[in-house]
């Protein structure tokens, strides 16, 4: 089974990204979805634990959320984008779905 | 034929400061009524809920604790902590609540409900859940 | 698919609800049905009819309201978590001797077990909360 862990917060204010990579499987999926998409930004100290995550696991961040809080330029190369109609398309295409919290 | 599925508690939070740890648990007692496979997972600060002699007077909130004592008596039994958490609190099992169940397949011999898991384990776990709930 | 949602936190003090209406919205223009949207601990403030946001905001409440009756979506508040916060329907408030009540057009108060029941229904059920 494969699943889809969603993180909505900042892996600066809360430990739930930390979490959720020590807690999910290879080939599993993440979505970074509301405060949870400053993990997907370059040049933070948490940068390369999200690279190094990104080799064995898909990583996604809702694009609405990024374009919000104006950091479009800064997200990570590998860190696909998508939109709600992507989010509810991850839901359904992975077996089962976990949300950090 | 009614439909069975694997239903996973996932508790990260400590408890009384927020509300979670105590609504979490009347979802699981409701849900017991429910006979689908249920198992519970304490992990970060949730491994505090289970810590023993809670004494929440001075705060004046109910102490729930002994609630988790009879989780056992409503067949919610499979009960996984996550050894990683435990550390890095500081704590070992003799700091938690020893909760049991009894088998009335073994004579109502009775049986611990917890078992201390590692992370690898525990996200073999979570990964083979139907529907997870988190708090 | 069957989709079923959990919503964990109040009107304006988290966007779980904003997401999670965002969520349900794209799920029922790709053709998904949801079973049922479930409101938990401070989730179930997103039912009062009593909120009056700023006219320049978006008005979280009528906004699910609005969705409900469109699509005829069952939008529960558990009962529990609502009698500790103040969620009345003219039931509780009978029940309960208030002497009002503000549930929200579209919402129904009941228990935790249509949650279990949503769990078990459904092909999905995907939380928002903080």
């Amino acid at each position: 089974m494969t699943m889809l862990h969603t993180v909505n917060k900042s892996p600066f204010e809360k430990d739930s990204l930390n979490s959720c990579l020590r807690l999910s499987k290879d080939g599993s999926s993440i979505i970074l979805i509301e405060d949870g998409i400053y993990a997907a930004l370059e040049g933070t100290v948490i940068s390369d634990s999200v690279k190094d995550a990104m080799k064995t696991k898909k990583v996604y961040a809702l694009q609405d959320d990024i374009n919000a809080r104006g950091v479009k330029g800064k997200v990570m190369d590998g860190v696909e984008l998508v939109d709600y109609a992507g989010f509810v398309t991850l839901v359904t295409e992975h077996d089962n779905v976990q949300s950090w919290v | 034929m009614s439909t069975t599925k694997k239903f996973l508690y996932v508790n990260r939070r400590a408890p009384y400061g927020t509300i979670y740890a105590w609504e979490s648990l009347e979802v699981i007692l409701i849900g017991a009524a429910f006979e689908q496979d249920v198992a519970l997972a304490f992990v970060d600060d949730g491994v505090y809920q289970l810590t023993k002699g809670h004494d929440t007077a001075g705060i004046g909130m109910k102490n729930f604790s002994p609630t988790y004592a009879a989780l056992g008596d409503f067949e919610v039994n499979k009960i996984y902590i996550e050894k990683e958490s435990l550390e890095a609190r500081g704590l070992t099992l003799d700091d938690l609540q020893h909760l049991v169940w009894e088998d009335e397949d073994e004579d109502w011999a009775e049986k611990d409900s917890i078992k201390v898991v590692t992370s690898a384990e525990l996200a073999d776990l979570m990964g083979e859940q139907d529907v997870v709930l988190s708090f | 698919m069957k989709l079923s949602i959990q919503v964990n936190e109040g009107p304006f003090q988290h966007q779980a609800s904003d997401t999670a209406y965002f969520f349900t919205k794209a799920a029922l223009d790709a053709g998904h049905e949801i079973f049922r949207v479930f409101f938990y601990h401070d989730g179930v403030q997103n039912g009062t009819r009593y909120t009056t946001p700023p006219q320049d905001d978006r008005n979280v409440v009528n906004r699910w309201s609005e969705l409900a009756e469109a699509h005829k979506l069952d939008l529960v508040i558990c009962v529990a978590a609502a009698q500790r916060r103040g969620i009345v329907d003219e039931g509780e408030q009978e029940r309960n001797g208030k002497d009002g009540n503000n549930i929200a057009d579209g919402f129904r108060i009941s228990g935790l077990g249509q949650l279990i029941e949503a769990g078990i229904q459904s092909d999905r059920l995907v939380v928002f909360g903080d």
